[in-house]
């Protein structure tokens, strides 16, 4: 009897550990099995780059690309330091020339000397945005006004189609060249490298979001449609209230997609063009050749791969705010 | 007798010209010193192009060392692709100025490739390209090389070496192929120099007929390829060997992809190379800035060769920036600090590889204009035959050594330089005297560039026209 009793109890309370055990084993399961894929491609990493070897050195490791982050952020506050004193020496000339001519104006010049690695990035996450936003003022009024008429649809579908596949480098030249022939200006608000990087990205990233938006809008609830017409809303009306809501969802990962083939555009874009960014940066240590470049591109590699990849959660995190299907916001 | 009483007369008013100017300035302004007689510079913010290599030195210390702030303008520097973006840049105004070949603004101004006025004010260094080749090419090459006692090859490596294995490559129906950097640049004319001289015919031009490969009779195959990507093209066995500048053939010795044969000091002793690049209107529309910019230039090059090159070292270490070369230190330091690394080890000592200041470096002088048009006639580029006026007028719309020579004054007067430290500009014709060193001993008389032109066995001649 007794010894049932304690049987009973040991069993009651070995399921509960079972069950604390599989609940913390579930909990933690999303970290550390991460971690452990993170871990093991680290050591094949390692171990691959040891045996690799390139006329630049060893391809570079894990630990090389950590020594070229702090050494870029180094590189980053040298290059601040050296700004701030470019400026101060700018007032102390400015002064001395006021000093000698009164007439003179003086003003402040920015600073001369090379983009920094951080610089870099911000001006590609900068003429990323630009392009995407551009490419989604675009794409969504089109794709809306495909989604509603199947004419529009059969008449603009094969330009869509044939203009999806192109690739970034095709356009370029293209753009390259319309680029300076019409954007022509004395004082130019935007410099050219930055409106052939954002023509470019736009080029590139409208096609999935025209074709989400559309899909998205034609294929909408009949009942919802009905609604629509039995209360004779206006045609304004109707696409406010009823296809825009309606289509949130789709227009949204329409615009995932499209900001991922704008990031990856954008270094192409950038290398080839030699526009300032992470690209560019790319590039110009291809063409350094030193000991140290490849160890640095492989730096910029990780950086423009964990940056697509915030871009992609942003994105994310914004379509389960503004879409009321929360299934469609999923990874 | 006449001639030379005139000239001292000539002299004299200068003299008193001068004196009664700055005796004129000194009491309106109350300041005696050029600089303020120079006036302040038009255009303040400025861009200027570079290719990756060590010869844009100039521009980098001029802008490390703040002499271009000295002069109250605030250059940005650029890397460009190529040499065709970077003359582009300087044609459409994107860039301001640029690091250019010494060929790129003579061809321009004849309407060789794209036609615009571009003149320069400056020329940037002396020497400082090589001819390399690949491992295999060089152990082919290396049987028909003289030695010397200690078996190491006997230099100048003519391209006679070269000959027997380029006819083993035709022989096999393999067409032998090499790199340079640009249709008119300094490699192109001088691996066609040192080929020709040894016999090997690199192939000529024909623009009027629409073929500007220049392959037309070719032995060896030449085709352009930007300088940074030459040991990668080389490496991938696109080419057997190329012409380039600093640090690409040093590059290829450490890479141990190739061995560079021979310096253009040894093709050409002292010949010019770089230029510094602006377009004729920029010149006019800016005149105060095209000489300040012109007095920081030369400020740079002589503090690159002051003191029997005593700042090489940190000059290196400027130009390892991956903003400017980006090479590594040593690659860059191997042929900056007076040595030249040949086939692994052999390490010779090349002081005036690169030259920035001293014989006049900075000087652009006419002769060496006219020899650049020589090379182009005999190529082919130059279709017809031109008179040898025509030489003298084209090399004076490109070259300005007017504008040269207000820096340099104005230098003087600022104490910031030595009169010494300049050609004498009352006598300067702007022709060298006959220049001999040449790798086949040809003498190079840059007032008669037809009857150059006919000495040479492989090339154009005067009255052949293909």
């Amino acid at each position: 009897m007794s010894t049932l009793t304690t049987q009973v109890i040991d069993e009651s309370i070995l399921t509960k550990l079972k069950l604390r055990f599989s609940s913390m084993h579930n909990q933690a399961k999303p970290i550390l099995l991460p971690m452990i894929g993170v871990a093991i491609f680290l050591f094949l990493w390692t171990l691959a780059s040891s045996s690799i070897n390139t006329s630049l050195g060893k391809f570079p490791s894990p630990a090389a690309v950590a020594t070229q982050v702090h050494n870029l952020y180094t590189e980053h506050n040298q290059e601040r330091d050296k700004a701030a004193a470019f400026y101060q020496r700018q007032e102390e000339r400015n002064a001395k020339r006021v000093a000698q001519d009164p007439s003179y104006e003086p003003k402040i010049r920015a600073y001369t000397g090379k983009e920094t690695f951080v610089d870099q990035i911000v001006t590609s996450l900068i003429t990323v945005m630009s392009g995407f936003i551009l490419a989604a003022a675009l794409a969504i009024p089109l794709g809306i006004a495909i989604g509603l008429s199947k004419d529009l649809n059969a008449a603009i579908n094969p330009i869509i189609q044939i203009f999806k596949p192109v690739s970034p480098l095709a356009w370029l030249p293209l753009v390259t060249m319309v680029v300076s022939a019409v954007y022509v200006s004395d004082d130019p608000f935007f410099a050219k490298s930055f409106v052939n990087s954002l023509i470019t990205v736009t080029l590139c990233c409208i096609w999935p979001m025209v074709i989400n938006t559309s899909v998205g809008v034609a294929s909408i609830n009949k009942d919802w449609d009905n609604v629509s017409q039995v209360l004779r809303l206006p045609k304004s009306k109707h696409i406010q209230k009823i296809v825009l809501p309606a289509a949130i969802p789709s227009i949204f990962t329409g615009m995932r997609m499209s900001l991922g083939v704008a990031w990856m555009v954008l270094i192409a874009a950038e290398m080839l063009a030699q526009n300032p960014g992470l690209g560019k940066f790319v590039w110009d240590e291809f063409q350094n050749g030193s000991s140290e470049s490849l160890s640095r591109i492989m730096t910029a590699v990780i950086v423009i791969g964990f940056i697509g990849f915030m871009l992609d959660r942003m994105m994310q995190k914004i379509q389960y705010v503004a879409s009321w299907d929360k299934s469609s916001a999923s990874l | 007798m006449f001639a030379k009483s005139l000239k001292k007369l000539r002299k004299e008013i200068r003299n008193t010209l001068v004196v009664s100017c700055c005796v004129l300035t000194g009491s309106v302004t109350g300041f005696s010193s050029y600089a303020d007689t120079l006036g302040y510079p038009e255009k303040e913010e400025l861009k200027f192009g570079f290719i990756k290599l060590t010869d844009m030195a100039p521009i980098a210390i001029a802008y490390e060392k703040g002499f271009f702030e000295d002069e109250g303008l605030y250059v940005t520097i650029e890397a460009q692709a190529n040499w065709k973006v970077l003359l582009d840049g300087v044609i459409d105004g994107r860039l301001d100025g640029a690091h250019m070949l010494a060929g790129q603004p003579i061809a321009a101004t004849i309407g060789y490739g794209t036609k615009a006025d571009i003149i320069t004010p400056f020329s940037m260094d002396l020497n400082g390209n090589a001819i390399t080749v690949s491992n295999a090419v060089w152990d082919k090459m290396k049987v028909h090389i003289p030695k010397m006692a200690d078996g190491r090859p006997v230099h100048p490596i003519k391209a006679d070496a070269l000959k027997p294995v380029v006819e083993s490559y035709i022989d096999k129906g393999k067409p032998f192929k090499m790199g340079m950097v640009f249709p008119v640049s300094t490699h192109n004319y001088e691996l066609r120099y040192w080929l020709a001289a040894g016999g090997i015919h690199p192939g000529y031009y024909a623009p009027h007929k629409g073929d500007t490969a220049g392959t037309i009779d070719a032995q060896a195959l030449l085709s352009v390829t930007p300088p940074p990507q030459m040991p990668a093209t080389m490496e991938a066995g696109t080419i057997y060997g190329y012409c380039v500048g600093e640090p690409w053939n040093q590059q290829a010795v450490f890479k141990g992809i190739g061995v560079p044969v021979v310096t253009d000091y040894e093709i050409w002793k002292d010949n010019p190379e770089k230029v510094f690049g602006i377009s004729k209107t920029f010149a006019e529309k800016y005149p105060n800035t095209t000489i300040r910019l012109t007095r920081a230039l030369i400020r740079a090059a002589k503090w690159l060769d002051d003191k029997n090159n005593a700042n090489r070292p940190e000059a290196v270490k400027i130009l390892s920036q991956s903003n400017y070369v980006g090479a590594d230190y040593d690659v860059i330091a191997n042929s900056m600090t007076g040595t030249f690394e040949y086939e692994k080890g052999d390490k010779r000592s090349v002081p005036d590889f690169n030259v920035f200041f001293r014989h006049n470096a900075t000087y652009p002088y006419y002769s060496d204009a006219i020899w650049y048009l020589t090379q182009m006639r005999r190529w082919g580029q130059i279709s017809e035959d031109k008179a040898d006026d025509w030489y003298k007028k084209v090399a004076a719309q490109v070259y300005r050594p007017d504008i040269y020579q207000k820096a340099a004054n104005s230098l003087i007067a600022d104490k910031l330089m030595n009169v010494k430290e300049f050609p004498n500009f009352s006598t300067e014709t702007g022709f060298k005297v006959p220049q001999k060193h040449f790798i086949d001993d040809i003498v190079y008389d840059g007032t008669k560039p037809n009857a150059y032109i006919n000495k040479f066995s492989i090339g154009l001649k005067s009255g052949d026209k293909l």
